[in-house]
């Protein structure tokens, strides 16, 4: 067992999990989606992204191109929360929660792609 | 090639990752703590945005005294450890990367791929040359004084070094590497369409070697020129097919038996081969006839040896270690030729000529000084193994001095400049003193007491255009129609044209109405002006149609009307 690929895992499904966590519930209600939940999101996203630079394979390529994705994804719905909470002082009505909701909605299917390379990998790896 | 990223991106895994965390760290819990408002009264912690903001500029030690309230006790003490935390973290993050920066590993990546990046944009023809000693140096120097290109590979670094300082006329790509590798051979270009020969000059005659069997294996087509000091490893180099080997002692040793019997060939090949613009040289006339005394026999003696017995030269030969080098035929004087005695043995006093030819630069000037002391007369040749020593070598007073370095640096430069000019050099070893004495009396009468210009020209489209397409019309064009100059046609320009190459067919000193065909490569020399002028007829179809016709007529159509309403309707050539 290989330490370094037991962290890599980690992140990567962890980025997935937590993303999955603030992603569900209802699209527009901000009662449902945390502040704290999406910061998380963006600091295990960007740890993941970190951790996949400097791997030349062809795998590793499409890997950090889905965490690039994904972050590309977070920062917008953070810029987007923090101009209607802090900015504009309209506050998390349903349509900007909705927005918000659903870049993160985005950056999910990206880090499920991510997921699902790491899966391929380690089957690929077996044989 | 992307190796620098990725190298760079591996590295600074570590130090991105504890920033990441001890951003997240600090910002998470600043936004926890609840803070004072101005009656002391605590109210609720700041937001994430405003925790990342406040840490964002604290960590980069710019520190706004910005944010909106005063801070609780509770934040303030958070705000101590971030900064701490924060200031060791950027310091950790910075370190690593100027000591990446400065990390052997990626510098010699990052001047790899910088090379290979100049030599794939390379436009123009280049020649690779493997090897910078001071054959490599003088060559570069020759090649870069007439604007042709190169890339160096060297596997030491000063001499790179002083390439980058040399300041060549034409810009230099150059690398430290191993040129027995074929990766490093690649990357300086052996795969590139433009290179068109590879040089292998290096001291090692191994490595020239294997410089010849990886470019004859990768590109079998690509001109191998190789230095070779040793006679199995020109054999070796020879067998599979390496297009020119070079010794220098034996290069050497032909041109001083040439020089003894064909002074005007010598003479004919120097100016030929010098540097256009400067002084025409002097004839050197080495005695023929008479005794030759040649001191060494190693490498460079036996050459000598070898070509000036064939000559019939009467030869003694002084040799200080004669159990190593082997003893000529005729016997050897044992001694250095350093002392009176051994010169004196020798018949110093009867001898013509005298070859300092030891490996030793001070021993060779020694023999020098001593033989001129005892028999003013003699024709002095020297072997000069260090250039540094050229000027010790002038005042010695030698009519010759032989330098290995610069004598094949000056072959290798006239193959590869202009081709047919050692064809020529080869041809007219054939033929005899006085056709070379005339030719040169010829070509003094074109220049002036300076050296010629020598130039190639290859009848095709993208040199001879205009020749081209008048041949096409079915309007053959002569040589001489070639040679005539274009502002009168009746006047000929200041050049001969020495060789014409018509597929495998020669011609030596082609003369009158020779008719050019597609492919023709013709060698000239004449003066500077001849050459611009030809330039003309080659590219110009009105000039050209002046030197054949006579008539200018321009082909605007202004130009065409004004004429016509001068002359009347333009006449058809016939």
């Amino acid at each position: 067992m290989n330490p370094e690929k037991v962290v890599f895992g980690f992140f990567i499904v962890l980025a997935l999990t937590l993303n999955f966590g603030f992603f569900v519930g209802e699209l527009d209600n901000p009662e449902h989606h945390n502040a704290w939940e999406l910061f998380a999101v963006v600091v295990v996203n960007l740890i993941a992204t970190v951790l996949k630079f400097g791997d030349r394979t062809q795998i590793g390529a499409i890997l950090l191109s889905t965490s690039l994705v994904a972050m590309l994804q977070l920062i917008a719905a953070v810029v987007v929360w923090v101009v209607a909470v802090h900015v504009t002082g309209g506050g998390l009505t349903p349509a900007t929660t909705a927005s918000i909701v659903s870049l993160t909605g985005g950056a999910m299917i990206a880090n499920v792609i991510s997921v699902v390379l790491l899966v391929v990998e380690a089957f690929v790896l077996r044989r | 090639m992307d190796t620098v990223v990725f190298l760079i991106l591996r590295r600074m895994r570590a130090p991105l990752l504890v920033l990441i965390v001890t951003y997240a760290l600090t910002t998470a819990v600043l936004a926890l703590i609840p803070g004072i408002d101005a009656a002391g009264q605590p109210t609720a912690p700041m937001s994430i945005f405003h925790a990342f903001y406040f840490v964002s500029y604290t960590a980069t030690t710019i520190g706004f005294g910005e944010i909106p309230s005063a801070f609780s006790d509770a934040q303030r003490l958070w705000v101590l450890i971030t900064l701490y935390l924060s200031v060791v973290a950027w310091i950790y993050s910075i370190g690593t990367l100027i000591a990446l920066l400065q990390d052997r590993a990626l510098q010699r990546a990052i001047v790899e791929r910088r090379f290979a990046r100049q030599v794939q944009r390379m436009a123009r023809p280049f020649h690779l040359i493997c090897g910078y000693g001071e054959t490599g140096q003088a060559l570069v120097q020759a090649l870069t004084d007439r604007h042709q290109r190169a890339v160096v590979i060297d596997y030491d670094e000063a001499r790179i070094d002083l390439l980058k300082l040399g300041g060549h006329r034409e810009y230099v790509p150059a690398l430290v590497a191993d040129a027995r590798r074929p990766d490093n051979l690649v990357a300086a270009g052996l795969r590139n369409p433009w290179c068109t020969g590879v040089v292998a000059l290096t001291d090692v005659n191994k490595t020239n070697l294997k410089i010849a069997i990886v470019t004859k294996l990768m590109r079998p087509g690509l001109k191998a020129i190789c230095r070779a000091d040793a006679r199995d490893v020109e054999v070796n180099m020879a067998s599979f097919g390496t297009d020119h080997i070079y010794d220098p002692f034996d290069t050497f040793a032909v041109y001083l038996a040439t020089a003894l019997q064909a002074p005007c060939l010598v003479l004919l090949l120097t100016w030929l081969s010098g540097v256009s613009g400067e002084p025409l040289k002097d004839p050197i006339y080495p005695p023929a006839t008479g005794l030759w005394v040649l001191c060494g026999y190693g490498r460079f003696g036996k050459a000598v040896y070898q070509h000036l017995k064939a000559q019939g030269v009467e030869l003694v030969v002084i040799e200080a270690d004669p159990g190593l080098t082997g003893t000529p035929p005729g016997g050897v004087v044992a001694g250095r030729g350093t002392e009176a005695e051994t010169l004196e043995q020798a018949n110093i006093h009867r001898a013509v000529g005298l070859v300092a030819g030891t490996d030793d630069d001070a021993n060779n000037l020694s023999i020098l000084m001593t033989a001129k002391q005892m028999n003013p007369k003699l024709f002095l040749v020297a072997r000069e193994n260090h250039l540094d020593n050229q000027e010790l070598f002038e005042a010695v007073g030698a009519q010759i001095v032989m330098h290995p370095s610069t004598i094949i640096a000056e072959r290798i430069r006239v193959l590869l400049a202009t081709p047919l000019l050692s064809e020529l050099a080869t041809y007219a070893r054939y033929r005899d003193h006085a056709w070379a004495c005339e030719l040169i009396s010829r070509i003094a009468a074109l220049v002036e007491d300076r050296v010629p210009e020598v130039w190639e020209v290859t009848i095709d489209a993208d040199q001879a255009p205009a020749i081209c397409a008048a041949t096409g019309q079915g309007s053959p064009v002569t040589l001489e129609a070639l040679l005539s100059d274009r502002r009168d046609r009746e006047a000929q320009l200041p050049a001969i044209a020495l060789l014409l190459v018509h597929r495998s067919e020669r011609t030596l000193l082609p003369e009158g109405p020779v008719v050019l065909r597609r492919g023709d490569r013709i060698l000239f020399c004449g003066a500077e002006r001849a050459r611009s002028r030809m330039e003309w007829t080659l590219h110009n179809d009105v000039a050209l149609d002046y030197v054949l016709s006579g008539e200018s007529h321009h082909p605007g159509t202004l130009w065409s009307l004004a004429s016509r309403l001068v002359r009347g309707p333009v006449r058809h050539r016939d």
